[in-house]
């Protein structure tokens, strides 16, 4: 009975981690575009997380739908993506290390200002009735439809990016500018124009996810820190600027955090450490990293 | 001649009668502050100016000695264990020396940027680190009442003596830089950070200098974390958070990289306008106001003040020109165009990286 009643637990917590993972996926998935394309680290990622979150708690409150909270939380970021393009990154670029500077301030500076507008308090935005219930699965019993529906969101971005990626022209002249960039340019696209897109793209993944991480979990100050770092994790272990990378780098770290928390309280966040290290020590690139 | 020594002895006589000219506040709060705080930005600078690898992990490392010192003589709530303090010291320097030497050998790989994300990611996981572990670091609560310790009578925790403390110490780390800078083993890392394919070629070994030169700086930052956690009286996990973590890059980045001068300078204008912001915006908005300097000087300035003062000073007093090359990092490019890391977001698993890493041992 006592080994029944563990590996029920061993699976909640196998789904949790995979439910975590999504998330991270979520948010990484702009950030490894974002760099892939530009080469630009945006460390103010964070930022557009928690901004979007706290721009879809307002919208809730203020029309009382989840899907204008979605859609008003990844519009906020994707603007505050491509102004951060269009004011700071666009015209350093190449100099990788001050865009990544520059990236730092400015999370800074909006982490105090939406100290100041939103305060420490913990929001979470409320799911739809319909998404509020559980679902019943073997072993587990039941597990809460919310987190379920993260995993499928994860799904559908990996599933989304792609086609973007392999079945548009946008996604072609994505691929063409991480090959080639000087190539396009002299082809007389416009590249300035792409990258805002890619910038704004990066931004509404990341607010999509912190109003979707704001009604499963919830939203305070210092997720900006939280999601930002697990974007770098998840990236260096998957490899720079691939999206398979990101999904696997995901996945390895949202187990090992749930895993090392669950069986290991007080060292919980080693785990993570030793994933990365021994990712680093092998493959200095990355999982799914590449040079040219 | 110039009037170049003449600056330089008047800067040291103002350092020594510092203490005698202000009152306590600007003596410890601002002084003390300032020296312990720049010394731990030195070790960045020391870093980025010599190796030009961009560490965030100083104050981790720094963390590690405050948290080394805590420990064996202040324990709290059954954690830590009752030493003497100079042999406290030692132990919290040879742990700071060996963290050092473990974030060289984890980031030695990495170049530019993704030297500044696994430095970065180190430094918050530490942080996690310490907030839950409960055995060593005593969880949130951390330390209090660490005492600086008294010397033949003397009280270390009163301002001058303190000062004066720091003062020497901070001067040696400085010395130290300089010195080491001009040696053989200095020039060779200067030459890895300019050209490393090049000094691979000619037989030398990148990676052992470089993870040599993070253990040093590991020493440097253990140093300014004695003194922080002297002059706090404490250390808890908010000590090692993400905030003291950027404050260090940002007071390194504000004096401006181009020599171990510049962490000093960057430190005290900090400090200068941590104690003085209150009185321009509510305290709370600080990070508001440092971060738009930031900015600004990564902006407008990368180089930061030292950058604007350097130029200023040839201009009245030409001496000979540092050692070190004028390579801002924060301005560098990556060395070529053909070594910048192509990876492509596409779902085919095809072609995995087969070329040799030139960052490799």
């Amino acid at each position: 009975m006592i080994h029944l009643i563990n590996w029920r637990l061993f699976w909640i917590e196998s789904l949790n981690g995979i439910m975590l993972a999504s998330l991270y996926f979520t948010v990484a998935s702009g950030f490894t575009l974002i760099f892939g394309l530009m080469r630009v680290v945006n460390m103010a990622h964070g930022s557009l997380y928690l901004l979007g979150a706290y721009v879809g708690y307002e919208a809730q409150l203020a029309t009382g739908s989840w899907v204008a909270a979605l859609l008003a939380g990844a519009a906020a970021a994707a603007a505050l993506g491509a102004v951060l393009q269009m004011a700071f990154f666009s015209w350093m670029q190449g100099q990788d290390l001050r865009q990544a500077l520059v990236a730092i301030g400015i999370s800074i500076v909006l982490a105090d200002l939406m100290l100041w507008q939103w305060g420490g308090t913990t929001y979470q935005l409320t799911l739809p009735d319909s998404l509020n219930g559980f679902v019943p699965l073997l072993v587990v019993r039941r597990y809460s439809m919310a987190r379920l529906l993260l995993v499928a969101v994860a799904v559908c971005v990996g599933v989304a990016l792609w086609l973007l990626l392999t079945r548009t022209r946008l996604g072609i002249l994505i691929r063409a500018g991480v090959d080639d960039r000087r190539m396009v340019e002299a082809l007389g696209v416009n590249v300035p124009l792409v990258f805002l897109v890619v910038f704004a793209i990066g931004g509404a993944l990341a607010g999509f996810a912190g109003v979707i991480g704001g009604s499963v979990l919830s939203v305070s100050p210092g997720e900006d820190a939280r999601y930002l770092l697990s974007s770098l994790i998840v990236v260096i272990v998957g490899g720079m600027g691939s999206i398979p990378g990101a999904a696997l780098g995901a996945l390895l770290v949202g187990m090992a955090e749930t895993y090392g928390l669950a069986y290991a309280p007080t060292y919980g966040v080693a785990f993570t450490f030793l994933i990365m290290v021994a990712v680093l020590a092998i493959r200095p690139r990355g999982l799914m990293g590449r040079r040219a | 001649m110039t009037a170049r020594p003449i600056f330089i002895a008047g800067g040291i006589l103002l350092l020594l009668v510092y203490p005698f000219l202000l009152n306590d506040f600007w003596v410890l709060q601002v002084g003390g502050r300032t020296l312990g705080f720049g010394t731990i930005a030195l070790s960045l600078v020391f870093l980025s100016a010599y190796v030009g690898m961009l560490s965030l992990a100083q104050m981790t490392v720094a963390g590690i000695a405050g948290y080394a010192m805590a420990y064996f003589t202040a324990p709290m709530g059954g954690v830590g264990l009752l030493l003497p303090w100079p042999v406290a010291v030692v132990i919290a320097l040879c742990l700071a020396v060996l963290a050092g030497l473990v974030v060289g050998a984890i980031a030695v790989r990495t170049e530019g940027i993704y030297t500044l994300m696994i430095t970065l990611a180190i430094a918050v996981g530490f942080y996690y680190l310490t907030l839950q572990n409960y055995s060593m670091f005593n969880g949130f609560t951390g330390f209090t009442r660490i005492p600086p310790p008294h010397v033949l009578g003397i009280d270390m925790a009163q301002p001058k003596p303190f000062f004066y403390v720091s003062l020497v110490a901070a001067a040696l780390c400085y010395a130290l830089v300089r010195w080491v800078v001009r040696t053989p083993f200095g020039l060779a890392l200067q030459a890895a950070r300019d050209n490393g394919r090049r000094l691979r070629a000619l037989g030398y070994p990148l990676a052992l200098p470089r993870i040599a030169a993070f253990g040093l700086a590991g020493f440097i930052a253990g140093v300014g974390g004695i003194l922080n956690v002297w002059l706090n009286g404490s250390i808890s996990p908010g000590s090692i958070a993400i905030t003291p973590t950027l404050d260090v890059l940002m007071a390194s980045v504000l004096g401006g990289m181009l020599g171990p001068e510049g962490a000093f300078l960057g430190a005290f204008l900090f400090t200068v306008v941590q104690s003085f912001a209150i009185y321009l915006v509510p305290p709370e908005r600080f990070n508001t106001v440092i971060g738009v300097i930031f900015v600004a000087v990564v902006v407008f300035s990368p180089d930061g003040v030292l950058g604007i003062g350097r130029s200023a000073l040839h201009r009245i007093a030409p001496g000979r020109q540092p050692l070190s090359g004028h390579r801002d990092v924060t301005t560098r490019g990556t060395e070529a165009p053909t070594s910048l890391p192509a990876t492509r977001p596409t779902f085919e698993a095809d072609g995995q990286s087969t070329g040799e890493n030139h960052h490799a041992q």
